[in-house]
């Protein structure tokens, strides 16, 4: 029997109970036990949070752990580990995979091979398409059954209008999320940056806004047909936060998500040709990040996620067309949006909301709250602490992010899952894994 | 500038410019001797790293560099999708180790000259990146109008054609821009880059109109896969609607020049006898452009943190 | 090559006014003590003398080429062929060779030297060519010449006309026809300048030391 843990004197933030307070908080056989002021347990350890805030352990609804299939780039243990150093606590990994995830036997091995490695919780997404190849609807019953939280067909949408509406009918018999990639590759072309002046600027060739913009329009008015909930992945501009708003106002059953690099950085962070800067969709212009922004501000956007994407140094240098799209950022994405704090421009109730809270509601599983009762699933965050991030020095066994080398303000302290501490900054991480 | 890395028309000032001009006019008088060669760059290395083919630019840098007594070697890693073997950084460290004092780069993808730059202590001259830039292109075209025209600012230049995919234009825009001479673009709107306006152009779709009262018609060079329907919808009506002849021609000053990055479809771009004859300059451009490289190599080869 | 463009200039050269070649750090020459060696007159009589003592040494003055080295040089070559003129009858061949690209002090700093124009308008095959330089002193400048001379053909002789010589040689070379020889510390600098900033001509030779603290 472990002891039970006291963390003392933290800023608790609790968006599930809209609770933001100094006060203790206890955990015991893998629960929270207690909430309040000056708990008193003899038999616990103690743990001091004062000037730290104690949080919901952040759920990443859109990461690519690349198990099984491609290992070197990243895998389950590599990847929780990273996950759990950036206070997540449960990851949703996307069904591109080699197999492809689309048939209960791989969700099964996800799972299972995440229970043996990974020191957080693994929520596989499983395909919507067979092979993903936008044509046949998968076993949705099946997959979810083996553990599947929900079905998208990864990087890519599903071209064929008519095939989108049966998958998207046919989801709501399973009562999962689709989870839709609006990409137009047709509009895209070979577009590797944001279209605008930048891309004219770089000679490179841009990909346009409405090239998601056409696709969340399509996939809401499906929505709207069908009365599926449609989860937009990673909106990446203005056209498309207001798509979602006015959806919304419909009351259409659409979420959507947005990245903390596209919350953070624009087109111009591209000049340099940093291959790490390229990523799909594109960084936008500073109207779209400022639009993003507003939308997280607002609620638009419910979630933040990583869509954490590991590609191996060799992958990444060399010239910007032909490297692999994509950066590394579980461990990093609490770090790069506290300026958003600094500015502003989210409370951190709201901040937590869209990394954890939220995330749980949309995929209908316990987490992001810390309610007595409810599973020890949570992060100490120190909000002011700056250090400086290399991704040489990360958990991940990729390095691709365009943060290697920066000071970052904000830290993950510690995460634990089901009461387990995953990760402590003082002891480097613990890395046993928990999944449930 | 020794050491300097020319990658864009924006690493030069205008002051730059001119010492580049008056240094290839000093260079155009070495081809005109019997021996074309001076010793000023003897024993040291040029090297060419071409990934995307290319005979003119690489042999006239290659004769540059040769008339300066320069070592040139031609190094042309099999091209953009890279062997697993070896990554382009990887080249370019390798390159590194061997102390050149200067590397020409040219890549079928924008960006590369300046990634590489990052790793090599020797200068990087962009010999022409995807879409992005070709400075000795522009540099050689300012030339070339100088000899023309005695002059640079107050002109105004023309460049006609599949902007949207062209380093010469942007570069030569640039260029221009930077001597005090107007310029403008004309092309099918297919062809026009988004947000043009960011380049400092003003933006024509009709000939007759961006013509007129111009100094230099530049014509560009219109790849295969744009003609066969997907940005023009064929080679006829972008002749017709866009190609330079004489009669196209009047709308121009009469004393307008037509210059082309070459290698020209005739026919197509230019009209047969511009190619070759008056108003037409494209071969005085070639000449230039060995006179205009060796300047450059002249004044840029070298690393400056010391002795190699 | 287009003639349009040999005599005007589009931007304003640098390095321009004769003996600039010589000291290419001067900045402020008003600051440092200044001395004239040679004044106008003793200028002109040299070049007169160094005018017969070529007529002499040159019986074929037809194959007389005279080739100034920027920049001092070239106003000097020019003054000479005037005066040979006058004494043979006949014009003389003039050219311009500059020796930037000959230059054996290459360093890594900083800028590559200015080029200055070479205009040869003949062939130097077979015929005696006269280097002209303004002031001698390590000879460097002679050797590149010589260099770039032969780069142009084969001239039946090679003679050297130098107004001043000022001693502190590092390679053979000897001036065949001298104006005058001034001695000089190493840290000095000898030079020509216009007596009348406005004007080309006439010129006079002067001498200044650097100052040793700045």
């Amino acid at each position: 029997m472990t002891r039970p843990l006291l963390i003392k004197g933290g800023r608790v933030i609790d968006p599930a109970s809209e609770t933001d307070g100094i006060s203790d908080l206890l955990v015991k056989d893998g629960l929270i036990a207690a909430i309040s002021e000056n708990i008193e347990c003899d038999e616990a350890i103690v743990s001091n949070a004062e000037g730290l805030w104690v949080v919901p352990g952040f759920i990443d609804l859109r990461s690519h752990l690349r198990e099984p299939g491609e290992e070197y780039k990243e895998d389950f243990s590599s990847g929780g580990k990273a996950a759990a150093a950036g206070g997540f606590t449960a990851v949703a990994v996307m069904a591109r995979t080699t197999p492809i995830n689309d048939d209960p036997s791989v969700t099964h091995y996800i799972l299972e091979r995440a229970r043996e490695k990974s020191p957080v919780r693994i929520l596989p997404i499983a395909a919507a398409t067979r092979g993903l190849r936008g044509e046949v609807m998968t076993e949705m019953d099946a997959l979810v059954r083996a553990g599947a939280v929900a079905v998208s067909d990864d990087n890519q949408m599903i071209n064929n209008s008519g095939t989108m509406r049966r998958v998207l009918e046919y989801a709501t018999l399973v009562g999962i999320p689709v989870v839709v990639h609006a990409e137009d590759r047709t509009l895209v072309g070979a577009g590797t940056v944001h279209e605008g002046s930048v891309s004219t600027r770089l000679g490179l060739t841009g990909s346009p806004a409405i090239a998601e913009a056409s696709v969340i329009a399509r996939d809401i008015m499906l929505a709207s047909l069908t009365g599926a909930h449609v989860h937009v992945a990673h909106v990446s501009s203005s056209l498309g936060v207001d798509l979602i708003r006015n959806a919304k106002k419909n009351e259409i059953r659409i979420t959507a998500e947005v990245t903390p690099h596209h919350l953070m950085l624009t087109d111009e962070n591209c000049l340099e040709y940093d291959t790490n800067t390229k990523v799909l969709p594109p960084l936008r212009s500073f109207e779209d990040r400022a639009a993003l922004r507003e939308g997280i501000s607002d609620g638009t956007l419910d979630v933040i996620v990583t869509d954490h994407a590991p590609h191996a140094d060799q992958e990444k240098e060399t010239d910007f067309k032909s490297a692999p799209p994509g950066m590394i950022g579980l461990e990093t994405a609490f770090s790069v949006l506290t300026p958003l704090l600094d500015a502003n421009i989210i409370s951190p109730m709201d901040l937590f909301r869209r990394l954890s809270t939220e995330g749980a509601r949309i995929l209908s599983i316990p987490g992001g709250t810390l309610a007595v009762g409810a599973s020890a699933d949570l992060a100490v965050v120190a909000p002011q602490e700056k250090w400086r991030y290399e991704s040489s020095n990360g958990n991940s066994k990729s390095r691709n992010s365009p943060w290697s080398g920066q000071i970052l303000k904000g830290r993950v302290r510690k995460t634990m899952v089901s009461g387990k501490i995953v990760f402590d900054i003082d002891e480097g991480a613990s890395c046993s894994a928990v999944n449930k | 500038m020794i050491g300097r890395n020319i990658l864009s028309i924006d690493d030069l000032d205008r002051r730059e410019v001119e010492k580049v001009l008056e240094t290839a006019k000093r260079m155009q008088e070495v081809s005109f001797r019997e021996v074309k060669k001076v010793p000023a760059l003897r024993g040291r290395s040029v090297i060419n790293l071409f990934f995307e083919p290319s005979t003119r630019t690489r042999t006239s840098f290659e004769i540059a560099g040769k008339r300066l007594s320069a070592d040139v070697v031609n190094f042309s890693p099999a091209s953009s999708s890279l062997s697993k073997s070896e990554s382009i950084l990887d080249t370019a460290k390798t390159l590194d180790a061997m102390d050149p004092d200067v590397v020409v780069v040219r890549h079928s993808v924008a960006g590369v000259p300046k990634q590489i730059s990052k790793v090599l202590r020797a200068p990087v001259i962009n010999a022409g990146d995807g879409a992005h830039e070709h400075p000795t292109q522009a540099l050689l075209d300012l030339f070339t109008v100088w000899e023309e025209k005695a002059m640079l600012d107050r002109l105004i230049v023309v460049i006609v054609g599949d902007v949207l995919h062209s380093r010469v234009a942007r570069s030569n825009i640039k260029a221009f821009l930077l001597m005090g001479a107007e310029v403008r673009i004309v092309a099918p709107p297919t062809m026009i880059p988004p947000s043009s306006e960011v380049l400092g152009v003003e933006a024509y779709t009709s000939l007759k109109k961006a013509l007129e009262g111009a100094d230099v018609v530049m014509a560009l060079r219109i790849q295969n896969e744009r003609l066969e329907g997907a940005f023009v919808p064929s080679i006829r009506e972008y002749a017709a609607t866009f190609g330079i002849d004489r009669e196209k021609l009047r709308y121009a000053k009469p004393d307008a020049i037509v210059m082309h990055p070459g290698p020209v479809n005739r026919g197509v771009e230019l009209a047969h006898d511009l190619a070759d004859r008056r108003p037409g300059v494209v071969l005085d451009q070639v000449r230039n452009g060995v006179a205009l490289r060796m300047a450059l190599l002249y004044m840029v080869a070298g690393q400056p943190s010391g002795v190699n | 090559m287009n003639e349009k463009n040999s005599p005007k200039r589009l931007f304003k050269p640098s390095n321009a006014g004769p003996g600039a070649a010589n000291n290419p750090s001067i900045e402020d020459e008003t600051a440092l003590e200044t001395r004239v060696i040679l004044d106008f007159q003793g200028v002109e009589n040299a070049l007169t003398r160094i005018a017969h003592e070529i007529v002499e040494r040159n019986q074929d003055s037809e194959t007389i080429y005279l080739v100034g080295v920027p920049n001092g040089g070239v106003p000097l070559a020019r003054y000479l062929s005037v005066l040979i003129e006058k004494i043979s009858g006949r014009p003389i061949l003039v050219g311009i060779l500059d020796t930037t690209l000959y230059r054996d002090d290459v360093s890594d700093r900083g800028s590559r030297a200015t080029l200055r124009p070479t205009e040869m308008p003949s062939a130097v095959d077979e015929r005696n060519v006269i280097l002209i330089d303004d002031v001698v002193s390590t000879g460097r400048t002679v050797r590149a010449a010589m260099d770039a001379l032969m780069d142009f053909g084969r001239p039946r002789s090679v003679q050297l006309a130098g107004l001043i010589d000022r001693g502190h040689r590092e390679l053979p070379i000897k001036i065949d026809f001298v104006g005058k020889n001034i001695p000089t510390e190493r840290h000095e600098t000898v030079k020509l300048r216009s007596v009348d900033p406005s004007e080309e001509w006439p010129l006079e030779a002067i001498v200044f030391g650097r100052e040793s603290a700045r």
